[in-house]
């Protein structure tokens, strides 16, 4: 007898990686990102973070949306995308990036890999198929394909990935300069490896052939037992990379292409990203826009700050003074740092206020009932987690 | 040659951190270290070719969060990183797992009384009221109760209000917690033998006493008022073994331009004029400042460094007669894989957690009676870590070391001095212990140190090898630590002070004695503060 699921429909996708991940989700700690079935965390949240910071952890990045653009003019259509150019990534390099509309207002960040000069792929959050064609139109040689599905990514991070990766056979692989892509053979195949993440330490992603990564999964898990591997969810994720003060979609910017009220969007300018926007190149989209808002300075700023006491401000409105008469901000993300050992937060302050006092009201519960507080900020011009393994090449076994 | 403000004698985590605050404050300060190395109790060394031994304190709770933040610690290496769970070792095959998943934790319990689960929550409550407590009182100097001066009146009405907020009933509850013993309190509590040997194991660590003894509930609350990021009660392990705190807060002390000497053992605190002038070095040298501060324990402060006739009438003998007696025992063991244990789940988590051999409350008192007869315990409990489980840079990938707290191990045997053949077979019964659990567990192993009470005295001069430099019985606490009229730092010799582990709030490794007696004696030299004030989760 076949029974066919009346839900099939609308359960989430599984990742190449499930079948792994599934036997180490403890918790059945589930979340979704892109139609997938995605850990929130597997084991302990706290513990995951610390994986990152202390040992190593894999981070399953299948659900990110990855596009190989191809073709003579696959550059000039990316260069006339995005803020950066494109010109100046280098052969197996990795570059960080935005795209804007033309009112300059962003509508994602993601990453580009150049792997030839007329191959590059392009990984982002959320699915943007449909900025990308219209993007294409005007050029003749490109061609966009969204291989999400095809290719299976893992992101291992943390302070022994290296010594990982190394005793899994990847040689060569200390010599890996942060944003440099590797290639290694692997079953047959190729195991593409570049020194990226989401979390300011250490780290890589590994990109394999859909099929292979269980095989692969399994060396890496095997190479790990020793280094203190563990998978982390988004949980894990959003508290390293808030320490490496890293932006999130819906929390520090909200996607261009889906913000109904004016102005509720933001400006890479806004987001302090004005080093990705490169007006000595040609025509970008957005470039007027941002010109205008570069000479007249945003109206906010994406703000770093450390808060007196150890009450998260999340969700804090930012005062300029301790009476908190005048607004003049608010709180995208926030927490207790356990590495830092810092209440730390991004802001977005109004960047008229920005010199002055900064005064956060917190708001917390104990015991069912409500307290608040007015605690001081104070401004970082650093990330509040940056150690120096994350940029030393060869970086050191832990 | 410098003119010093002030020389602090020992580089124990605490005379760091006191150097490390009047550093801060402007002034010029030297430690001075008899050992070659720093960090006294709380220290990192590879005896063994990469394998990093906390040779002394092995996991940490009661570094105070704020003084980690304001000494900005993290930017000195420091990382405090957490281990998963415990097993709790029944003398037979129970196996009591302490899971750091309250759902989980839950369900153990349950495994073994359904009664003691739901009692835990009540336990629970509590002991975090009673610690919540203590926790206010940490980061304060203890008010001298027979003092009028108003800074003293307004201390106990702070305290009395903190009191007061408990409400009648739960203050009769607190002042006879503390003359209890742990097990005679845990009897309201629990019914199942081992959750009660269990909880009650915190009660006799580094103390004298048995699980019988009155006072051992206090000691109990001791071990649980310290906290990792505001989870209380809870444990973690410093990233590199404790010296990595040791070294942070030294990174801290050269940051503001303090200096620290190692190889220069005290032999004499200098007196002039019943004030105290400096010091004269073992090698004779002679330093001179406007303080001298002593992270000395106090016996060996008073006994030792100083001239009985230098003191008041009466101090040389309180300082003799200080409660300093040395119970427990110390078994770094470096092993060439990770040891498998009977009776546990190769669950990846917590058979990898720490290990407590706990027996039963009749085992534990058992292994007292060795003690009070003046031999270590035939049958002794172990409280160990396996820290190269959960931090990578301890041991050789693949390798391990496990640190063994073993109680008890008297300073003095009954049978003559301790020499190299007993401490040997001291750790011999240790390693007996843990094979009882871990059978092939003596082929795994590498490389040991040992360290008796003797050794411990010896290496780092805590006196009798007692771990918190005096023990914490309520005659020893607070105002009366280390003794009655001394509790607010200052020594009967002008110019004088102490900051380590014998003054309020006693021993483990929290930084808090160090930066208390900064903040008195910047408030004596007339100098801006720069001891911050605790930091709580709004308790
Ligand atoms: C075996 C053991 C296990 C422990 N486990 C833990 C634990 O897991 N967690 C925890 O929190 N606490 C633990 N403790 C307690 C904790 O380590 C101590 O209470 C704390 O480290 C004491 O710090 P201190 O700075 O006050 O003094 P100490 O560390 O005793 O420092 C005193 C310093 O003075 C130096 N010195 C001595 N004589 C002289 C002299 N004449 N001249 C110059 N220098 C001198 C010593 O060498 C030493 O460096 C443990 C202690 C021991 C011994």
């Amino acid at each position: 007898m076949t029974t066919t699921d009346p839900y099939a429909g609308e359960r989430l996708k599984r990742t190449a990686f499930y079948a792994r991940a599934k036997e180490l989700n403890i918790r059945d700690a589930w979340a979704a990102w892109n139609g997938y079935k995605f850990a929130e965390y597997y084991y302990d949240a706290e513990y995951e973070y610390f994986c990152v910071r202390n040992t190593c952890a894999t981070y399953d990045i299948c659900p990110m949306q990855k596009y190989e653009i191809k073709g003579r003019d696959a550059e000039a259509m990316l260069n006339r995308m995005v803020t950066r150019d494109v010109k100046k990534i280098g052969l197996n390099r990795v570059a960080y990036c935005v795209w804007c509309t033309d009112e300059g207002r962003m509508i994602d960040d993601g990453t580009i890999f150049k792997l030839a000069d007329d191959r590059f792929m392009l990984t982002c959050g959320s699915p943007c198929t449909a900025w990308l064609e219209m993007s294409v139109f005007g050029f003749d040689d490109v061609t966009v394909t969204d291989v999400t599905d095809d290719i299976a990514a893992l992101s291992l991070q943390g302070p022994t990935s290296c010594a990982t990766l190394k005793k899994m056979g990847l040689q060569g692989i200390d010599t890996a300069k942060p944003f440099d892509i590797l290639y290694f053979p692997f079953q047959g195949d190729t195991l593409m490896v570049s020194r990226t993440g989401f979390t300011g330490d250490l780290g890589y992603e590994l990109w394999i052939k859909k099929d292979l990564a269980i095989e692969m999964w399994d060396e890496l898990y095997a190479a790990g037992d020793d280094y203190g591997i563990q998978p982390f969810g988004e949980a894990a994720t959003n508290m390293a990379r808030l320490e490496a003060a890293f932006i999130m979609p819906a929390m520090e910017f909200n996607e261009a292409l889906r913000t109904v009220n004016f102005e509720h969007d933001q400006t890479p300018f806004e987001l302090s990203l004005g080093w990705l926007v490169d007006f000595k190149k040609p025509h970008f989209s957005g470039r007027s826009a941002l010109l205008k808002e570069k000479q007249r300075g945003p109206k906010y700023t994406l703000t770093k700050l450390d808060i007196e006491g150890n009450r998260p401000a999340a969700g804090s409105y930012i005062y300029s003074s301790k009476l908190c008469t005048k607004e003049i901000g608010y709180v995208t993300s926030a927490m207790w740092s356990p590495s830092v050992k810092a209440n730390i937060a991004l802001a977005m302050i109004k960047t008229d206020y920005l010199e002055g006092n900064l005064w956060a009201e917190i708001y917390y519960e104990k015991e069912l009932r409500q307290y608040s507080r007015v605690a001081r900020c104070t401004r970082k011009t650093k990330p509040f987690w940056a150690p120096a393994r994350a940029r030393a090449t060869p970086p050191p076994d832990h | 040659m410098s003119n010093y403000d002030a020389i602090i004698i020992g580089a124990g985590h605490n005379g760091l951190t006191n150097a490390a605050y009047l550093a801060k404050a402007g002034l010029n300060v030297v430690v001075v270290e008899k050992n070659e190395y720093i960090g006294g109790a709380a220290v990192t060394r590879e005896l063994q070719e990469g394998w990093k031994y906390s040779n002394c304190s092995y996991v940490c709770s009661m570094m105070r969060q704020a003084i980690h933040r304001d000494l900005d610690l993290a930017k000195h290496g420091l990382i405090l990183v957490p281990y998963l769970g415990n097993i709790n070792f029944g003398d037979g095959d129970e196996r009591l797992l302490s899971y750091h998943n309250e759902e989980a934790a839950h369900l153990e319990l349950k495994r073994h009384s359904p009664h003691d689960a739901d009692a835990m929550h009540r336990f629970q409550t509590d002991l975090t009221r009673y610690s919540q407590l203590i926790r206010k009182t940490l980061m304060r100097t203890p008010p001298d109760p027979t003092s009028f001066r108003p800074r003293d009146i307004m201390e106990l009405l702070y305290l009395a209000k903190q009191f007061w907020k408990l409400g009648e009933k739960e203050l009769y509850e607190y002042v006879r917690f503390f003359t209890m013993s742990a097990a005679e309190y845990l009897e309201d509590y629990f019914e199942n033998d081992l959750i009660k040997a269990a909880m009650a194991s915190p009660g006799i660590i580094g103390t004298a006493l048995g699980v019988y003894s009155p006072g051992s509930s206090y000691i109990l609350l001791h071990h649980v008022m310290g906290d990792v990021d505001g989870s209380i009660g809870a444990w973690g392990l410093a990233r590199g073994g404790m010296g990595a705190i040791s070294n942070a807060i030294a990174g801290a002390v050269n940051e503001f331009g303090g200096e620290i000497r190692t190889n220069s053992g005290v032999q004499k605190i200098l007196v002039e004029n019943r004030k105290a002038v400096g010091v004269v070095l073992e090698n004779g040298d002679e330093i001179r400042a406007r303080i001298v501060v002593s992270n000395l324990d106090a016996k060996r402060t008073f006994t030792r460094i100083m001239d009985k006739n230098d003191l008041p009438d009466g101090i040389y003998d309180k300082a003799k007669n200080f409660k300093i007696r040395g119970s427990s025992g110390k078994v770094n063991i470096a092993l060439s894989g990770m040891p498998k244990f009977t009776g546990v789940p190769e669950n990846r988590y917590v058979a990898r957690g720490g290990q407590v051999f706990t027996g039963s409350l009749e085992t534990m008192e058992r292994a007292y009676d060795c003690w009070k007869h003046g031999r270590w315990s035939d049958d002794p409990f172990i409280e160990s870590v396996i820290p190269s489980a959960w931090d990578p840079t301890v041991a050789p990938p693949g390798q391990h070391w496990m640190s063994n707290f073993v109680q008890y191990c008297p300073a003095e045997l009954s049978d003559g001095p301790w020499t190299p053949e007993k401490r040997d077979q001291f750790g011999e019964s240790v390693i007996k212990k843990i094979e009882g659990y871990s059978p092939g567990f003596r082929d795994l192993i590498v490389h040991m140190e040992v360290r008796t009470p003797y050794e411990i005295e010896k290496e780092i001069g805590l006196t009798e090898g007692n771990i918190f430099q005096g023990e914490l019985t309520i005659d020893q606490l607070f105002f009366n630590r280390p003794f009655p009229g001394y509790g607010q730092y200052r020594m009967p010799v002008k110019n004088m002070y102490m900051c380590g582990s014998s003054t309020h709030p006693g021993g483990g490794v929290s930084s808090v004695c160090g930066a208390n007696a900064a903040r008195e004696i910047l408030m004596d030299l007339r100098r801006t503060n720069t001891v911050p004030e605790d930091d709580f989760y709004d308790e």
